[in-house]
């Protein structure tokens, strides 16, 4: 068994720190990759949602009489069906019906549903439903939802989610449906002590996150087992919630995920599944439902915000303190808003060494569509407000503001929050790099202007992860892990995980989509955290299978000591022998057949404590931008930016510089022009592509550079830690502090041409006044 | 009903069809063909992006007995071309796919510009290609791989 054929010890490339070319790039770009709209099943129904037209209202009436009779229609599905279960659900707060049982609260809130032979004939149906409203007063924004005589969206008291994760949620305060705050040192203090004192209101938008594929789910419930294909980045967790609510045992629901068309935090938890489920039990087959945009539209957002902000400093810059108050609009359902509504308030401060700090965030319930998860969450809310505030500081001190941050940022291991992990990652190093590369330091030019920003966003969620790793007979090596693949290139990159520990090529190893049935646990995709978290746990799995293969390898040798073996190039190597990993697999088993499997965890308290003490790390948000005003029209452009991809060390740079493009440009349309407008009503007026209007090629900087920093202090494999997030929160404050180096400083975003364009007239009118 | 009589991807289908089917739906319906993706349904993204006798066309927005007497390709129907295979190993090479949902679309426009000769320097590139939406890219690795498809003409 020993080779005959002579086999390289070496492999020509190694499997982590290669760009090794994305597993699906072929199924992809052929269109033989399946979205869930792409299957079907037979005798499958198609399901259509008939949607509030009204912002705030009673229910009196729903007639689905005709609708009933109406060709090919299975099952019409109303809040009366629902009578038999607990039919809410929410992760953080359980306030969201199914459907809407006595009241619907936004323009776009599931009423009913229709399952029919096609999708043609529930479209049909859902016209033949009538539905009977009265009225209740509409509070379609925060200043309406805060006012003192506010209508409730909601009464009695807050029912906790099963999954939120923030200790013990306090009462509901009007419209106010969670509140999370915290202050350290003597802000008044502060306040008699500074010299230097900015304070600003500010306002962010609503922004859609447009995955560009809708939600889309089919699902069947078929009396004994709720069977589901879903695009949800995080079916472990819809799973335990459709058990919940259904009264399953987790055991009898399966999700299976097939690709996702872009994620991006909107098909982050439960969003359509319940509903599918609903309509399938009612028809007693399988039910498919896929949105179309204006529906997903109003399925989640991310949260529209109000800020005050004011940060003091003595004349010579040094801080001193800063007190936030913030509110985010979470719609009519609370979804991801607690979590985000923390994350913002930890995001506020900034990576600095405070005296004071004063922080109080507030989510707010309006009669408009649920707002929950888009990358990068509560840190694209803050930074550009606090940074935009730490450059006014640094130039009424008249300090550069890249040696301003020099002198304040914290470095590596300070603390970041009380009690929580320090800082792992060298700031001042990356900040000054993604400076350079904009230029930093030359000369001004006329109507163009250069910013950065530096943030911190806690990232990795809980580290709750599992994976197996299996080897078959012929060597062959498949990795079973609950990573959704939404685009980022998370079965590539545990491929080469996997590869890595086994020394074989990538190329050999097989990842799946999540099938719950079969797929060990994994909480859930997003917060940067598959690498680190699922990452480790395929790492630890494909460390057994390689303990079995060098357990065997060293009878297979004669008894000798496992520490002089080593797998390489698909070999285990004892001094210039090899043997084969099929051959070892049959050699174990003795026969033909058998396969290795390893299994790998991650809980809270392993790795050192680097996982217990929250976050599991802190992703570096880092960007420098140029832009180019244009004095006459406000227009804005921007020339170039940078990022720093600070990842520890990376498993495939070319997927690292990709995810930085990619969140790079959603950075510019937050900054610049993407912005969900509602009317006092809770009408959504720009619902289609036409009016909400996304980057296109010609948006693109002329030069974009993406610098990617290896330290290997992450806690993932190989020194490894997240990225993809931190450019979405740091291009828009680097935009932002490049327009008031332009001169035009700015409170509310998106810098659309007439906003900044008024500002330019206000700022030149100020002028001419002061001028005698 | 009307009448349609429509080559896709070389195979003939004469069919009856009513009036107001998408282009879109009866390539997925009809035929089977599920590599055309569809987002916007506004003909703004260009995920559903088809041939028509050779042209670009938006199938979200496009009836199908418009397609009557003509000649329909899709990404199945192309995936054995030459410019296919240069294409694939474009975006490969290029990682310039990251979900997948547009790409089929990128690929179509892309198949009608080098068709028409047009050119490949990155200003006629973004201008060509701007009608094409991508969320997950940011569009460098898309424009970078499409420079060296229609560059290699
Ligand atoms: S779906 Fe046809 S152009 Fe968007
Ligand atoms: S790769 Fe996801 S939209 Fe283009």
């Amino acid at each position: 068994m020993t080779s005959t054929t002579r086999i390289e010890r070496e492999p020509s490339v190694r499997a982590v720190g290669s760009s090794f070319p994305r597993v699906d790039a072929v199924a992809k770009i052929n269109g033989s990759a399946d979205y869930v709209g792409d299957l079907e099943f037979a005798g499958m129904l198609h399901g259509k949602v008939l949607r509030s037209d009204i912002g705030h209202g009673r229910i009196r009436e729903i007639d689905t009489e005709t609708a009933e009779r109406m060709p090919g229609v299975v099952a019409v599905l109303t809040g009366k069906d629902l009578r038999d279960i607990d039919p809410y659900f929410g992760h953080a707060i359980r306030d969201r019906p199914i459907v809407a049982i006595d009241a619907v609260r936004f323009v776009g809130e599931p009423v009913a549903a229709v399952a029919a032979e096609t999708e043609a004939q529930a479209e049909a149906a859902l016209l033949a439903i009538t539905v009977e409203y009265t009225d209740l007063p509409i509070v379609a924004n925060l200043d309406a939802a805060l006012a003192s005589n506010a209508a409730l969206i909601h009464e009695g008291p807050i029912r906790p989610g099963f999954a939120h994760g923030l200790g013990s949620l306090p009462e509901r305060d009007g419209n106010v449906c969670y509140r999370y705050g915290f202050d350290r040192g003597d802000i008044d203090d502060a306040a008699s002590q500074a010299d230097i004192v900015v304070e600003e209101d500010y306002e962010f938008p609503a922004v859609y996150q447009y995955s560009m594929e809708t939600h889309a789910v089919i699902a069947h419930h078929d009396g004994g087992e709720i069977n589901m294909w879903a695009n949800c980045q995080h079916p472990f967790l819809v799973r335990a919630e459709i058990a919940a609510l259904f009264g399953f045992p987790v055991d009898r629901v399966r999700i299976v995920v097939p690709f996702l068309g872009g994620g991006f935090g909107s098909k982050s938890y439960t969003k359509m599944e319940p509903i599918a489920v609903a309509l399938s039990r009612k028809a007693g087959r399988a039910v498919r439902i896929v949105n179309r945009v204006d529906e997903s539209m109003v399925t989640t957002r991310r949260h529209n915000m109000k800020c005050r902000m004011r940060t003091m400093a003595t004349s010579e810059g040094k801080l001193l303190g800063r007190k936030v108050e913030l509110w985010l609009d979470t719609g009519a359902y609370a979804d991801n808003g607690p979590r985000v509504t923390a994350t913002a308030a930890d995001a506020a401060a900034g990576p600095y060494r405070w005296p004071s700090v004063d922080v109080q965030a507030h989510c707010v319930y309006t009669n408009t569509g649920p707002a929950g998860s888009y990358r990068a969450f509560g840190a694209t809310h803050l930074q550009w407000i606090g940074e935009s505030q730490i450059d006014e500081v640094a130039r009424q001190a008249n300090i550069d503001r890249l040696e301003f941050r020099r002198r304040n940022l914290l470095r590596p291991g300070e603390e970041v929050r009380p009690g929580g992990r320090p800082l792992d990652a060298d700031l001042i190093g990356d900040v000054e790099k993604a400076a350079a590369a904009i230029g930093w330091g030359r000369e001004r030019i006329a109507n163009r202007g250069l910013g950065f920003s530096v943030g911190l966003l806690a990232a990795g969620a809980h580290p709750v992860s599992t994976a197996a790793v299996r080897m078959d007979a012929d060597g062959g090596v498949i990795v079973l892990v609950g990573s959704t693949e939404m685009g980022q290139g998370t079965r590539t990159v545990m491929a080469q995980i996997a590869a890595e520990v086994l020394g074989i090529d990538p190329a050999g190893v097989t990842v799946h989509g999540t099938d719950t049935r079969f797929t060990p646990y994994d909480r859930s995709t997003g917060a940067s955290r598959s690498t680190t978290v699922a990452g480790r746990a395929v790492e630890l799995a494909a460390r057994e299978v390689l303990d079995a293969l060098l357990e065997t390898a060293a009878s297979f040798f004669g008894g000798v000591d496992r520490d002089e073996l080593e797998a390489s190039n698909g070999q285990i190597w004892y001094r210039d022998e090899s043997a084969g990993y099929a051959d070892l697999v049959a050699e174990r088993f003795g026969f033909v057949g058998g396969e290795l499997r390893g299994h790998g965890e991650v809980k809270p308290h392993d790795g050192g404590g680097s996982y217990a003490e929250g976050p599991v790390f802190w992703e570096v948000c880092i960007a420098g931008a140029e832009i180019e005003v244009d004095r006459d029209t406000g227009i804005v452009r921007v020339l170039q930016t940078s990022s720093v991809a600070d990842v520890g060390r990376a498993i495939n740079p070319q997927l690292i510089e990709r995810q930085d493009e990619g969140g790079a440009l959603q950075g510019i349309g937050n900054a610049l022009f993407e912005e969900m407008i509602h009317t006092e009503d809770g009408v959504l007026l720009n619902d289609t592509l036409l009016d909400y209007r996304i980057p296109i090629t010609e948006d693109l900087p002329e030069k974009m550079t993406c610098i990617i920093v290896e330290n290997e202090d992450g806690p993932g494999p190989f020194g490894a830690k997240g990225c993809g997030e931190g450019v979405l929160a740091a291009l828009p404050a680097a935009i932002v502090n490049a327009l008031a180096d332009a001169g035009v400083p700015m409170t509310e975003l998106p810098l659309t041409p007439e906003r900044v364009w008024r500002q330019i007239q206000e700022i030149e009118q100020k002028e001419l006044e002061r001028r005698p | 009903m009307v009448r349609m009589d429509t080559v896709i991807n070389g195979t003939r289908f004469d069919r009856e069809v009513e009036p107001n089917v998408l282009l879109f739906d009866f390539l997925r319906d009809e035929v089977g063909l599920t590599g055309t993706n569809r987002s916007c349904d506004v003909q703004v993204c260009g995920s559903c992006t088809v041939l028509v006798d050779g042209l670009p066309v938006s199938s979200c927005t496009f009836l199908a007995c418009e397609a009557d007497g003509s000649v329909v390709e899709t990404i199945e129907g192309i995936r054995d071309s030459d410019f296919y295979k240069r294409a694939e190993s474009a975006f490969v090479s290029h990682a310039a796919v990251q979900c997948g949902f547009c790409t089929p679309g990128f690929v179509m426009t892309l198949k009608a510009i080098v068709q028409d000769g047009g050119g490949a320097d990155e200003a006629q590139l973004r201008r060509s290609l701007s009608g094409n939406l991508c969320r997950c890219t940011g569009y460098r690795s898309i424009l970078d791989a499409a420079a060296e498809i229609v560059g290699e003409q």
